[in-house]
């Protein structure tokens, strides 16, 4: 809402307070002043001048030669503009004149000839062209009133008018009025409140005689009122309303249409004015539309209704959308004579249906969708046609022929002091209430420490204590609220085990080197069922997809958080940022649903990708490309950390790399993968050998089960022994490390791999892998030929079960 | 023969004196105390000796020997001290040249405000809950007092699934959801931080995706200046003590009164600046005191307890605090701005 200062005046004397200052009241006390604007630019020396002669220019076939009475002096001024004329009154910036933009008038020659100033056009003096009313468009502007030569134009036109930016929130659609602002802001300042109070001089005639009102749907449209306003005459605006108009950001279009407007503005009540000679009836009915039926509506397309709809006929057709739009074959033009007033109150809800079906989004429709003031009705068409009368010519007749099913009466809310003050914290007394009160003129009665308050009903956010406490606090001021602590029973806060564990774990991956990332949650159709997890893959679980997505890039719920990461890397890497490591917990959202009817699973993810150098030394010749290995090693210490032991198995996916991957395996169960990015993907983001890793964070944090007991550090030495057995190469390590921990049972303590060879001194299709085997006994030192036996016996398993046999 | 014992003291402390070098003294040592040196060919002649004079020479020559010796030891350490000196001048390396790396890992800026933030209201008793991204419509919006057509779902443009499913615009719904587990008869005390999603075209202040802490407290009795005192604590830790607070009317469906909360601008000092649009106020969260219609519908009786409930955006508030431009900034995970608040 565009809150001009001199039309606010009319109702409040907000004296010369600074606009800024006024501002700042406004958003303390009750709403967000968004910004302060001009309405022009600030110009110097431009006044009214009277065009004594116009004639064409000597040396110029469209420029124009003219003399301009500007008051005390007589100029003359070549002028190019096509409708420039004798005897027009005209804005003249005479020399010296500053215009909007700092552009300075000076005496000229133009073609030879003397030119002492500038006619200007309403663009020049700096009103926005889309507020410039159409015939003054292409020209200068010509004051269609009768203005005294000499008068400075920038307060003729309203040019000086500060006009403030209300920002409402959804519940004050009282200050979609300027009444309504008036009424806040006399609180805020604690003054009185000038109403229009129209009387318009009523014919003998009368309009009941002339129209019928009928309404099929009373729930709708509980009042319609119509007034009947004959002999208008089309011309334009006054100058006051075309500039409180262009303040408020209207073009002006003609006095009708600018009345209409202008009141909806005042009272913030739409008004709809037909041109009643075109209704091709003399009644009114209001309904709702019949499914497929028609109304072209004066936007020049052509609607379709339904029975959500509410429109207004003329006893058979539709003439308009109720409260959104009117019929294009009843407008008004300039060859209007009649007018058929339109002041009714259409629900919020049936405007609503049809402004989200039409997307017709205006003025009016804004203000019945938020509710508007009963008791404005039909005062608002009185105004109207006390406006049409003045400055239409018009002759209004008599009456109001209305359906009226309107609930006018006020909302009572109690308010208890003692309540009051304990939920504000305060400890006003009643005079303060009173007060606030009287300065928001509400009616109230006094019983004992209670107030019976009778809202207005302009205020129709108003119907619970709490809104009233509200009112009074803001008006008390807000600044005068105490600082307290809540003193209720204290209780323990604390993040719970789970919180606490992930944060743990995201500080142990930060440890190791790695870089959190925040990515986004919807991703596109290419990459949603990209690398995705083969627990997640295999259970069959799609991606959700959005309704109405805002753009093909974040269209579907992720599956895998790796996409978004492996963008990250590649918008890393087209910056030259070569070394990265990257992980992410998320969410990813589950479903096996088609058609959502109910909530996904939501899983924790913990991923990550990392590329480039790990470790980069050059002057001591260190250099550590990122491998599986690296990876690995982090993802180990992770597990450590955790007291987990998890497998990794050779596993081939689509978007990996086939001889490069492995998923993870905790207690049987599947948990993620790891791996390189198959190539086609790499290529895909532009990038180099990529590793990745996707782990279903949710087994993790059930798995872990913290240390809660004591256990004896070993007392009896440990013992060594290694050995390397040359085996075929696609036997895995880990395959050759069971048997060992199995058959070693219960003396070998751990077993590890220290060396892996192939190649020289070894047949084609062979490795050799080297183990260290430690032996441990809890209660004695071992003897070597315990040792040795149990050596043995790995040596024979071994040798059996993969043909293995020993390196010397 | 005493004179001869005294003789060769004499010369040998003269020699280990004189001497710096370890062999030498080696030598030193074997020429007198060895077994071919001269303090033992001269107890060698004790035989020779009277039956009286033997234990009188035999006391000095051993007094002689300890001397000797223990000047030896004495040298021997001092030179061994030095040649271990020498030997570790000799090691000495460029200490300016650089470290072996080690990675430098850390978390996201939102997530170090959000710990930060977490942390401040745990301290005072909060606790985090957290719930669905996707949400029903009746948590997003029915339950927060806000009814189908309600004009405020227009403040906010929903990413729906279905028609009863959507992203969740806000983090408020834990606060529903909360009460309702608390079963109508409990304080609850609690903040919701998470990923809230708005049908938003991405640009420099609007992100489709975007985090927020929602605050929630209800007792008997909650007060609107125990909010008051609340957000002051909060807006002191995390912007510095020299802020000052203000609140002023707004209005969210779940609350009422509602309220904005600003805090002084620190760059003019409330004077007014680019910064604060010239207001000297920046504002930071919205807040209000929990409607009767939402304790109701989750189970609290409005006549008996009361609340105070508040939001706000990580995002900006890190943008406030560390003069972040754009929001977009927090999604691109440019590693550069990503390093800058390691140690933030």
């Amino acid at each position: 809402m565009l809150v001009s200062l001199n039309w606010l005046k009319n109702y409040v004397d907000i004296k010369d307070m600074d606009p800024e200052v006024l501002a700042e009241k406004i958003t303390k006390t009750g709403i967000e002043v968004d910004g302060i604007e001009y309405v022009a630019e600030k110009s110097e020396n431009v006044v009214v001048g009277y065009v004594e002669s116009c004639e064409e220019h000597p040396n110029a076939d469209k420029l124009h030669l003219c003399q301009v009475d500007v008051g005390d002096e007589t100029l003359q001024i070549i002028c190019g503009a096509p409708n420039v004329a004798q005897g027009q009154k005209v804005a003249v910036a005479k020399p010296g004149a500053v215009l909007p933009g700092n552009f300075k008038i000076k005496k000229v020659k133009l073609r030879g000839v003397e030119s002492n100033g500038m006619i200007c056009s309403l663009q020049e003096l700096g009103i926005e062209e889309k507020y410039v009313p159409k015939d003054a468009a292409d020209g200068i502007y010509v004051f269609s009133e009768d203005v005294m030569v000499g008068d400075v134009v920038e307060s003729l036109l309203n040019l000086n008018d500060a006009v403030l930016e209300f920002d409402l929130t959804p519940n004050r659609a009282d200050c979609l009025s300027m009444l309504g602002v008036a009424y806040e802001v006399a609180a805020i300042l604690d003054q009185p409140v000038q109403l229009p109070n129209p009387a318009p001089t009523m014919a003998k005639e009368a309009a009941q005689d002339f129209i019928s009102v009928r309404v099929e749907a009373p729930e709708d449209n509980p009042y319609y009122g119509a007034f009947i306003i004959r002999d208008v005459t089309i011309k334009p605006s006054p100058l006051w309303m075309s500039n409180y108009l262009i303040a408020a950001g209207i073009r002006p279009i003609n006095n009708v249409v600018d009345i209409t407007n202008y009141v909806l503005l005042e009272y913030g009540q739409p008004l709809h004015a037909f041109d009643y000679d075109k209704l091709n009836s003399d009644q009114i009915a209001v309904r709702r539309a019949k499914d497929k039926e028609v109304l072209v509506t004066l936007d020049g397309h052509e609607r379709i209704l339904s029975h959500d709809h509410l429109v207004i006929t003329n006893g058979a057709e539709p003439i308009a959308l109720a409260g959104v739009m009117g019929g294009l074959a009843t407008e008004v033009t300039d060859s209007t004579k009649n007018v058929l007033l339109e002041a009714a109150y259409f629900t919020g809800d049936v405007v609503t249906n049809a402004v989200k079906e039409t997307g017709l989004r205006s003025e009016s429709s804004t203000r019945f969708t938020k509710g508007v003031d009963p008791n404005r009705v039909k005062e608002a068409g009185i105004r109207a046609c006390e406006l049409l009368e003045k400055y239409a010519d018009a002759t209004i007749l008599s009456g109001v022929v209305e359906y009226d099913q309107l609930d006018r009466s006020e909302k009572q809310v109690e308010m208890d002091m003692h309540e009051m003050n304990r939920r504000l914290g305060t400890n006003l007394q009643a005079d303060d209430v009173k007060n606030a009160l009287k300065r928001l003129k509400f009616n109230y009665e006094q019983k004992a420490s209670t107030f019976i308050v009778h809202v207005p009903t302009r205020r129709g956010d108003i119907t619970i204590f709490e809104d009233m406490l509200e009112e009074v606090a803001r008006i008390y001021g807000y600044d005068n609220l105490p600082y307290t602590l809540p003193d209720g029973v204290g209780q323990a806060g604390g993040l719970t085990e789970r919180q606490q564990l992930i944060r743990n774990i995201k500080k142990l991956l930060e440890g190791a080197g790695l870089m959190e990332s925040h990515t986004y949650s919807l991703i596109s159709q290419e990459t949603k069922d990209q690398l995705i997890s083969p627990e997640v893959s295999e259970a069959n679980y799609m991606p959700i997809q959005l309704a109405l997505p805002m753009s093909e890039d974040h269209k579907y719920l992720r599956l895998s958080l790796l996409p978004e990461i492996l963008r990250v890397l590649a918008y890393n890497k087209a910056r030259n940022q070569l070394d990265l490591g990257y992980y992410e917990i998320g969410k990813t959202f589950l479903t096996q649903e088609t058609v959502l009817t109910k909530q996904p699973d939501e899983r924790l993810r913990l991923a990550g990708a990392l590329t480039g150098n790990w470790l980069h030394h050059p002057w001591q010749q260190e250099k550590k490309q990122v491998d599986f290995y690296v990876v690995k090693g982090i993802l180990e210490r992770l597990f450590d950390y955790l007291g987990f032991s998890v497998e990794y198995k050779p596993f081939k996916h689509k978007d990996m790399h086939p001889g490069r991957t492995a998923s993870l395996h905790l207690q049987g169960k599947t948990i993620g993968f790891l791996g390189q990015v198959h190539p086609r993907i790499q290529n895909q983001w532009d990038l180099k050998e990529t590793y990745v890793f996707d782990i279903n964070l949710e087994e993790l944090l059930v798995a872990y089960k913290p240390v809660t007991s004591y256990q004896e550090v070993p007392k009896y030495p440990s013992i060594g022994r290694d050995i390397a057995f040359v085996i075929d190469e696609s036997i895995l390590a880990d395959d050759i490390k069971k048997v060992i921990k199995e058959v070693g049972k219960p003396l070998v303590k751990d077993v590890s791999v220290f060396d892996v060879y192939e190649g020289e001194n070894l047949e084609a299709g062979k490795k050799s892998v080297a183990y260290h085997i430690v032996y441990q006994h809890p209660e004695k030192t071992l003897t070597d030929n315990e040792i040795q036996a149990s050596y043995d016996h790995i040596i024979d398993a071994v040798k059996e079960k993969y043909q293995a046999y020993i390196r010397s | 023969m005493k004179d001869q014992l005294k003789a060769i003291e004499t010369e040998a402390l003269e020699k280990i004196a004189k001497t710096e070098d370890i062999k030498k003294l080696q030598d030193i040592k074997v020429a007198y105390l060895g077994k071919k040196g001269s303090l033992t060919s001269v107890l060698r002649g004790m035989g020779k000796l009277s039956k009286e004079e033997r234990p009188v020479v035999g006391e000095l020559a051993n007094a002689v020997r300890q001397q000797i010796t223990a000047s030896l030891e004495e040298k021997m350490e001092k030179l061994e001290q030095i040649a271990l000196e020498k030997q570790l001048e000799q090691e000495a390396i460029d200490v300016t040249l650089p470290g072996r790396p080690i990675k430098l890992g850390g978390p996201h800026l939102l997530t170090k405000i959000m710990e930060e933030i977490e942390d401040l209201f745990i301290g005072m008793g909060f606790e985090v809950r957290e719930g669905p991204e996707v949400e029903t419509d009746y948590y997003n919006f029915e339950a927060l007092n806000l009814p189908k057509n309600h004009p405020a779902r227009e403040m906010q443009d929903t990413f729906f699934i279905t028609k009863d499913l959507l992203m969740r615009t806000q983090t408020s719904p834990v606060q529903a959801r909360t009460m309702e587990a608390y079963g109508g008869n409990k304080p609850v005390k609690m903040i919701s931080p998470g990923k809230v999603y708005r049908r938003d075209t991405d640009d420099a202040t609007h992100s489709h995706q975007f985090t927020q802490i929602e605050g929630l407290y209800v007792d008997k009795h909650v007060r609107m200046s125990d909010l008051k005192g609340v957000l002051d604590i909060f807006a002191k830790k995390i912007f510095g003590n020299d802020r000052d607070i203000r609140l002023r009317p707004s209005f969210f469906p779940f609350t009422e009164p509602s309220v904005e909360m600003d805090i002084s601008c620190k760059i003019c000092q409330g004077k007014g600046c680019s910064v604060c649009k010239g207001s000297g106020w920046i504002e930071i969260l919205g807040a209000g005191m929990v409607h009767p219609n939402v304790l109701s519908m989750a189970g609290y009786d409005p006549n008996v307890y009361s609340g105070f409930a508040f939001g706000m955006g990580p995002e900006r508030i890190a943008m406030l605090k560390y003069g972040v431009k754009d929001i977009r900034q927090f999604y691109t995970n440019d590693i550069r701005f990503l390093k800058q608040y390691h140690n933030a």
